[in-house]
């Protein structure tokens, strides 16, 4: 096992990877940008080291400064969290290069999971479904027109190097595309520097179900069971459960399996997660991998009781996956809000600024990750998730009391947050009967552009 | 709006002030441009979210007061616009 852990995070995450260090008895240090000395994660730490400017790019993007960081520090493993570097390929490499251990999947993973057209090509020889597309980049009107006409629209244009659910356009027709084809090339370029679309056909309605993985370096691939994602907002995530209400027994499992084979058939290693899209004839379609720890991991930990950040932590230092999903001691249901400092009411509008009252949830079935503290300045420079909350017990109704009470003790001011979104949902029959698709949320907020003159 | 009046542009919340949309395009506008009501000054970053900064009138740019990349708080003065 590792003596000394590298943190390469802010906020809640880097929070979450101090804690597991603690109860390893591993010594961890954190980092940190000029805009971010006040940062809880590093009153938690051992050790502390500043890694640059305000700026993202210049500090927790920064490769060469946080691998100068271990190296100054004789951290011999680096847990990068999730965003920032986690799934560059090119810091994992660096982190080999320089004999430290990057706490997650290979370079080669990662270069692959970011490549999502022999990602999913892979996959369709491995026998995992996937969503009628084209077969490889688009780059000319003509050929996105001929192809969708064989795909079937509504279909949906991406980036080839896009990510996060950035830069996503739905066509129902072939006006649309017509219209949308120049548009989203354009944007592509300036987003990621690459022009190349991607064009697939478009589920109506769908769910978003994503499977835990874990795997060994030993070629041992298990799954941990689902994550029902289907709340979103514009491809962002805002509420997460798990089991989902939407699986039967038989589909878990044939997903499950599918989630195996899609480890297997890249080799996978570390934690990771593989995201399905669910219709609503029972299809499930592959979408892409995950290849990182991610926000929304706790509600798997709290009905596996497996600590997949520990899990991590063990398998980067050679340990042996030696379970399958039979052998865990499933039970209950796990409920996670992402609280953002976001005003709900105003198209939400990020709102920044010093944190003058904090009262955090607590009691029976209440799980909180949060950086935040009373006197905390949130910057303006970095992520507007401010809390992940997470309501458990035996049953659904019952994860939902939970959540509902736990909403109503949580006070954020002066900023503005998520959370009066979220009770309104615990609130509504269709959320509370596990009824709704992607399109859900735009019950509550209307779908306005961020340009409304 | 009277000419020759001058109208001031303030941050609407904390953020980071871009003039440019990326680091090799030129600036959005420059001092002693003629700009547009609604035309795009410059954007402000917070949390990851980047806002339009829209021109109030019809005008010209008298100044342009924070350096480009700079951190500014609520209400800080970005431009200062004579209506034309």
């Amino acid at each position: 096992m590792f003596n000394k852990i590298l943190v390469a995070n802010r906020g809640e995450i880097a929070l979450r990877v101090v804690r597991a260090c603690k109860e390893l008895g591993i010594k961890c240090v954190g980092v940190y940008s000029e805009a971010d000395e006040a940062s809880l994660h590093l009153r938690l730490a051992d050790e502390q080291i500043c890694i640059g400017p305000a700026i993202s790019a210049k500090s927790y993007l920064n490769i060469e400064s946080i691998i100068n960081a271990a190296g100054q520090t004789g951290a011999e493993a680096i847990h990068p969290g999730y965003g920032y570097l986690a799934e560059k390929e090119e810091f994992a490499q660096a982190c080999v290069d320089n004999n430290i251990v990057f706490i997650g999947p290979t370079p080669e993973n990662l270069k692959l999971a970011g490549d999502k057209i022999t990602a999913k090509k892979i996959m369709e020889e491995a026998g995992v479904p996937v969503i009628p597309s084209s077969p490889g980049g688009v780059t000319s009107l003509d050929e996105a027109v001929s192809l969708c006409a064989e795909v079937g629209y509504p279909v949906m244009i991406k980036a080839s190097g896009g990510g996060g659910g950035r830069g996503i356009r739905i066509c129902k027709d072939e006006n649309v595309l017509r219209e949308d084809f120049p548009i989203a090339k354009a944007e592509a370029a300036a987003a990621f520097g690459n022009d190349e679309l991607y064009i697939e056909k478009c589920v109506l309605e769908p769910r978003h179900i994503e499977f835990q993985i874990l795997a060994d370096r030993f070629g041992n691939v298990a799954h941990l069971g689902e994550r029902e994602c289907t709340i979103q907002r514009r491809y962002q995530k805002l509420i997460e459960e798990s089991p989902s209400p939407r699986l039967t027994p038989e589909l878990r499992t044939a997903m499950g399996d599918a989630a195996i084979r899609a480890g297997n058939a890249v080799n996978y290693f570390n934690a990771g997660t593989v995201e399905f899209l669910l219709d609503q004839d029972d299809h499930f379609y592959f979408m892409e991998v995950n290849a990182r720890i991610q926000v929304e991991h706790p509600i798997t930990e709290l009905i596996t009781g497996v600590d997949l950040v520990k899990e991590q932590i063990r398998l980067a230092a050679d340990g042996k996956l030696d379970f399958s999903f039979d052998d865990l001691p499933k039970r209950g249901w796990a409920i996670e809000c992402r609280i953002n400092a976001e005003d709900p009411d105003r198209n939400f509008l990020p709102s920044p600024g010093v944190v003058e009252t904090y009262r955090p949830p607590g009691g029976y079935g209440v799980r909180l990750d949060s950086h935040l503290y009373q006197g905390y300045e949130l910057p303006i420079f970095y992520d507007s998730l401010i809390a992940k909350l997470v309501a458990f017990d035996l049953t659904r109704d019952g994860a939902i009391a939970i959540m509902r009470r736990a909403l109503d003790e949580f006070k954020i001011s002066p900023l503005k947050t998520t959370i009066p979104l979220y009770r309104k949902i615990m609130d509504d029959s269709s959320f509370q009967k596990g009824d709704f698709h992607t399109g859900y949320i735009n019950k509550f907020v209307p779908d306005e552009d961020e340009d409304e003159d | 709006m009277a000419n020759g009046k001058k109208v001031e542009v303030r941050a609407p919340m904390s953020g980071v002030f871009y003039r440019r949309p990326t680091p090799d395009q030129p600036p959005y506008v420059e001092v002693g441009d003629t700009v547009k009501k609604k035309q795009v000054l410059a954007l402000l970053e917070t949390m990851k979210v980047f806002q339009k900064v829209k021109c109030p009138v019809n005008g010209k740019i008298l100044e342009i007061v924070p350096q480009s990349e700079t951190p500014l708080k609520d209400d800080d003065l970005m431009f200062i616009i004579e209506v034309g």
